[in-house]
């Protein structure tokens, strides 16, 4: 399948990836190299196998629904770019 | 004692034990090591504080005696496990000055073994490559080069900067992970051992993701008995890994007997592909035959969806890529874009992720948001995770036939020139993993053993495969290939 620049737009869009108009026609054809390769699965006959969920087929494990961690505001602000009062600060989101 | 930093796991714990040396001086002769060696690239982070004390709180425990097997061992961290305090960065610039405030489970347990840290390891951005040539911190390189040629080659990936230091002699071992073979192909392009283990042996919890139902971690090391000693302090039930195996974990260095007689090997005619070196083909002959004389039963089996593992890998690891690796958005950690007047929210994201991203990872997360878009989510994700499916029958069936472990290649090659493949397009590098991806796929237990040297003077490895949850018997089926092989050489140090 063919990947024109428009449908890469639109993906590095989703992504939140900025990529300039002038690279997009050479990221569009890395993608349908790739996605080239990809089809080859094509050729798989998949009729009534089941998508993996999981490698091992063990239930995952349960446990009380309490709360086992908290109160560490300090640490989880530490490593923020721009950290106020206790908050992660952002550029304005509402108009 | 001389030559210290040659010592083996094994080696140095019961040389430790008897009083002939300390950790506080096979630590020092590692810092020293380290400190001769930035022309590999191999540490990226150096932390001889904390292995100065370290050391001196190992010697203390072995002095008291009923020290672990771990215990003063100087170890290399690869950068994608989150160490507390000590820049964890994925080798990306998105986490340039991240220090975690905490420790990943991995690391907590080889720490709280005895053993000692002496730095961050280099490694391909986020995991992605089979170079160490997408990393923020430069290349990691090979210890090892042709003969009588100068040129730089590459230590392989993800996990270059692990083998390159554990080959350099520059630390014991090292931590790898591996998420389509970056423990096993560096590890055969540097002539050690690398075990990836089975899927929900040890815990990733503390290790960036980058592709959560395939990583798994695992150690690099100089031989077969130290992967054997390293896998158990790493190994065990972690509530905070939903995905690890609550299991007990068994001493993998007692299952080395190297009695492998009346084993079943299977030799997949699948992995036999065109256009295979044929010195390649030469080492896995060779490696059939020792297994052979060693007293195992030799089987031809059929793995017949082998051909579909990269592709169905390069659909579900990227489109697991592009979920974890949304948390990098400049808000919580890491790097923040610098914003013009009027951006907003949206411009910080996609600055961010544009500068902060290298072209691989970008790559990556671009073709995993598409994978998993309205409209081709069936056509694309369901479908690899069905052929993910077909490719573990293919492996249950062999077990259940009675087959122990599979031998084959660990590289279609010996380790590339650095640069060499830069204007390959990116799926020529993907084939690098063709021998090891579908371990990952399947959850199984791999490792890498090095049998054989080329006509070029470079190291080779051989690939073994067992059954889920038996790396004992699989560590042991590589103890006799290893012993049969007798592979000794090293690098001649030129860093």
């Amino acid at each position: 399948m063919s990947i024109d620049t428009e449908t890469a737009r639109r993906v590095a869009k989703l992504a939140r990836i900025k990529v300039e108009d002038d690279a997009l026609p050479a990221l569009a054809s890395e993608f349908s190299a790739i996605l080239g390769f990809i089809e080859q699965l094509n050729e798989v006959d998949v009729e009534g196998v089941e998508p993996m969920t999981s490698v091992t087929p063990q239930r995952l494990k349960r446990r009380k629904d309490v709360v086992t961690d908290g109160d560490q505001q300090e640490a989880v602000l530490k490593n923020a770019p721009d950290a106020r009062e206790g908050f992660f600060a952002v550029p304005k989101v509402v108009e | 004692m001389s030559d210290l930093t040659k010592l083996t796991i094994a080696g140095a714990r019961d040389a430790m034990r008897k009083g002939e040396t300390s950790s506080a001086e096979i630590t020092s002769a590692c810092l020293t090591a380290i400190e001769g060696a930035d022309a590999l690239g191999a540490f990226v982070h150096h932390t001889p504080d904390i292995a100065t004390a370290q050391a001196a709180a190992a010697d203390v425990r072995i002095k008291a005696g009923d020290a672990p097997d771990m215990c003063g061992i100087p170890l290399g961290i690869k950068d994608l496990f989150c160490t507390k305090g000590v820049p964890s960065q994925a080798a990306s610039r998105i986490l340039e000055g991240f220090k975690p405030e905490y420790e990943s489970t991995i690391t907590s347990q080889l720490f709280d073994a005895g053993a000692v840290m002496l730095g961050k390891l280099n490694m391909d951005e986020f995991a992605m490559g089979s170079s160490n040539e997408t990393s923020v911190y430069g290349n990691a390189v090979n210890p090892w080069k042709r003969d009588g040629d100068s040129a730089e080659l590459t230590p392989g990936g993800s996990s270059g900067g692990s083998a390159s230091a554990v080959a350099a002699d520059l630390c014991l071992a090292a931590t790898g992970t591996d998420t389509g073979g970056s423990i096993r192909q560096p590890a055969a392009f540097v002539g050690i051992t690398g075990l990836k283990p089975t899927y929900g042996r040890v815990s990733r919890w503390g290790i960036v993701a980058f592709a959560s139902s395939l990583d798994q971690a695992g150690p690099m090391t100089k031989d077969v008995r130290d992967a054997a000693i390293m896998l158990g302090a790493m190994s065990g039930h972690d509530p905070l890994d939903s995905t690890s195996a609550d299991l007990a974990v068994p001493d993998f260095e007692a299952a080395l007997t190297g009695d492998i007689r009346g084993k079943t090997i299977g030799i997949p005619k699948e992995y036999r592909m065109d256009g295979m070196p044929a010195e390649i083909e030469k080492l896995w002959e060779d490696g059939t035959t020792m297994l052979k004389d060693a007293g195992a039963n030799i089987a031809e089996i059929t793995l017949p969806h082998t051909k579909y593992a990269l592709p169905a890998y390069y659909v579900i690891a990227p489109a697991e890529a592009s979920s974890n690796l949304a948390r990098y958005d400049g808000v919580r950690f890491g790097h923040r874009a610098k914003l013009a007047q009027g951006d907003g929210i949206t411009e910080m994201y996609e600055k961010t992720r544009a500068e902060g991203f290298g072209p691989e990872v970008q790559r990556r997360v671009m073709v995993g948001t598409y994978v998993l878009s309205a409209g081709f989510y069936d056509a694309y994700y369901n479908r690899a995770r069905r052929v993910r499916a077909l490719i573990k029958q293919d492996f249950d069936k062999v077990f259940a036939d009675g087959v122990d472990a599979i031998l084959t290649p660990a590289t279609p090659s010996a380790a590339f020139g650095l640069g060499e493949m830069t204007d390959a397009d990116p799926i020529q590098m993907y084939l690098n993993d063709v021998f090891t991806v579908t371990v990952n796929l399947a959850g199984l237990p791999g490792i890498a053993v090095p049998t054989g040297i080329d006509k070029q003077g470079l190291p080779l490895g051989l690939q073994l495969i067992g059954r889920p949850w038996e790396e004992g018997e699989l560590l042991n089926v590589a103890y006799s290939l290893e012993q049969s092989a007798g592979f000794v050489a090293k690098p001649t140090k030129w860093w």
